[in-house]
């Protein structure tokens, strides 16, 4: 809190002025239309609407295709959340140590957090494509019948090598940080009490690197909710028969094929908690990490 | 000083080459493709090096698109997402760092009720309410415009957040100095405290930069009129399943220059872009 401030009332009103009005006009007013329209039911002309109270709800808990797409969001996320964790914890630990190098190796594998995910998917889809793709030949050659375009499962592993690929950079980079942060006199510590470099890391390095890990893990699945959408909509379009389909993508497909806008809206409501249940999660955590 | 194995740094570049091996892999692929004559690359005979086509794909990926499927040139489309992106960079700073100043060098009713509209915010992307912005939007006449485009995007309760941590650790005495030296508050503003916000602003510029560049169901839905497509979103309707209609060859190309912009500024800037990152992660 601040004990000069400058006078005067109409100015600090004038400068938030047009942060609020944006807020309002585009999150607080969409948002709350998606609150309400979740409650109502248009007929399929738009010219009657009713207020259903939880009907759209109940309709979507009764969808066996909304199940699929919990599912297919959970697999999803899990999936990448362990693959790029995984490899940015492997590669941060190797560029930790004190290697010729190190600045280079940063630079190569921090770029793709510049790639847009729909980009991102692109670059999977061509080398995967069942036709004409480099790896995918190599995949027939193994004898393995190699088709996203049909195979629903290999679809998801497609997306998930996508979405994980664009992600280890921006994990790679925190964890380098948390490793970094990590005092060297406890490493040489535990090395003086004669534990070797297998037993520092388990008992010394991973649980310093524990709130790191719990921050990524977070943002990872936040990640995959949400910006996903364009390597889907890229690459698979959420099928073969939606075995790609996550919340968020038919929350799209919903609202604009189908034209069930209540229900479209009233999937924006369910993942709208989940945001902020997530969010509130990582706050609380955040504010651990203040007083660790 | 830790002992340190001959094997174990060994070890060590080994996995951080196959790293970057894999993580540069699709993109190099890309790069190949782009050179290569398209009916080398629908019949998967182009192999691993470069081939002789790359000028005239750039070229013709630039000033014309693709042509089974009619795409926007992709200068047109890399003009937009130009604008796009600097647009939501500079417009999220601005009004971010106007508001940042009043909450935190200014006493007003409020004040507190404003802030904590901004900082809800922090929990709603736009995919969660996708239809009645939409809206909003389509209501507000602004479907095919910039600023359909970009307006929507510019309130950022992260960068509003990061300028108001700054501005608290800025000394009382420094605002007291300038009040008895008759500075009032605009002037305190555009001569102490936007110069020493240069480094936060810069870092921030970058990432934003980055995730205008990078929209994707934002055009998707706002823009019908294809001379509206960015690079990113355009790239899509580029591709069509039955692949014998999509001009791989040209789709490549456009993946690069897609690619380009956002990376360069991540790899020149480096410094600034983690700084960026870790700070809009707090």
């Amino acid at each position: 809190m601040r004990k000069v401030v400058f006078k005067g009332t109409l100015l600090p009103l004038l400068l938030i002025a047009p942060q609020i009005v944006i807020t309002v006009v585009f999150f607080y007013w969409p948002a709350s239309q998606a609150v309400w329209q979740s409650f109502l039911i248009q007929d399929a002309f738009g010219t009657t609407t009713e207020f259903v109270w939880l009907e759209n709800y109940q309709v979507l808990f009764k969808d066996p295709g909304y199940y699929n797409a919990m599912g297919v969001t959970a697999v999803f996320s899990i999936a990448v959340a362990v693959l790029s964790l995984g490899l940015a914890l492997l590669l941060a630990v190797m560029a930790d140590k004190q290697i010729k190098g190190a600045g280079f190796y940063k630079t190569m594998l921090m770029w793709p957090y510049a790639v847009a995910p729909a980009i991102a998917g692109v670059l999977w889809l061509f080398m995967f494509q069942p036709s004409l793709g480099v790896l995918a030949q190599v995949l027939r050659g193994w004898g393995l019948d190699w088709n996203p375009l049909l195979n629903g499962r290999h679809a998801m592993i497609l997306v998930i090598m996508a979405a994980a690929w664009k992600q280890i950079s921006y994990n790679f980079l925190f964890f380098l940080a948390g490793l970094q942060s990590i005092p060297k006199s406890l490493i040489e510590a535990a090395a003086i009490d004669g534990a070797g470099p297998r037993r520092r890391f388990w008992t010394v390095i991973f649980p310093l690197l524990s709130p790191t890990a719990f921050f990524l893990l977070v943002v990872n699945i936040v990640y995959v909710f949400f910006d996903t959408f364009g390597i889907i909509d890229a690459v698979t379009h959420g099928g073969p028969a939606k075995a790609t389909e996550t919340m968020v993508y038919k929350v799209f497909q919903d609202g604009r094929l189908g034209g069930d806008l209540g229900g479209s809206n009233a999937q924006s409501v369910i993942l709208m908690a989940l945001v902020i249940a997530l969010t509130a999660i990582q706050f609380k955590y955040i504010e651990r990490r203040v007083h660790y | 000083m830790v002992e340190q194995r001959p094997l174990s740094k060994f070890v060590a570049h080994a996995i951080l080459v196959a790293g970057i091996v894999i993580v540069a892999f699709p993109v190099y692929l890309t790069l190949i493709a782009s050179t290569h004559e398209p009916a080398d690359i629908v019949n998967g005979t182009m192999g691993l090096l470069p081939g002789h086509m790359g000028v005239t794909h750039y070229f013709d990926a630039l000033f014309s698109g693709t042509k089974q499927i009619k795409s926007t040139p992709v200068l047109q489309m890399m003009g937009n997402s130009l604008v796009m992106a600097l647009v939501i960079a500079i417009g999220k700073i601005a009004i971010s760092i106007i508001s940042a100043y009043a909450v935190v060098f200014f006493r007003f009713p409020f004040r507190m009720f404003f802030f904590w509209t901004i900082f809800v915010t922090l929990m709603l992307p736009v995919e969660v309410r996708i239809y009645p912005t939409y809206k909003v939007v389509a209501d507000l006449g602004l479907l095919n415009t910039y600023a359909g485009l970009t307006i929507p995007l510019i309130a950022s309760a992260t960068a509003t957040l990061l300028f108001r941590q700054f501005f608290l650790t800025i000394p009382d005495e420094l605002v007291e100095a300038a009040q008895i030296d008759g500075a009032g508050p605009m002037k305190f503003f555009r001569d102490i405290v936007l110069p020493l916000s240069l480094t936060n602003i810069a870092a921030l510029f970058v990432i934003l930069f980055i995730y205008g560049w990078n929209q994707y169901l934002w055009p998707l839905l706002i823009t019908t009129d294809s001379g509206m497509d960015t690079i990113v979103y355009g790239i899509r309707r580029m591709i069509v399943t039955s692949d014998a209609n999509t001009d791989w060859h040209i789709v490549m190309a456009t993946t690069m220059l897609a690619m380009l912009p956002p990376v360069f500024v991540v790899v020149v800037m480096q410094r600034l872009f983690v700084k960026g990152l870790v700070d809009t992660e707090k």
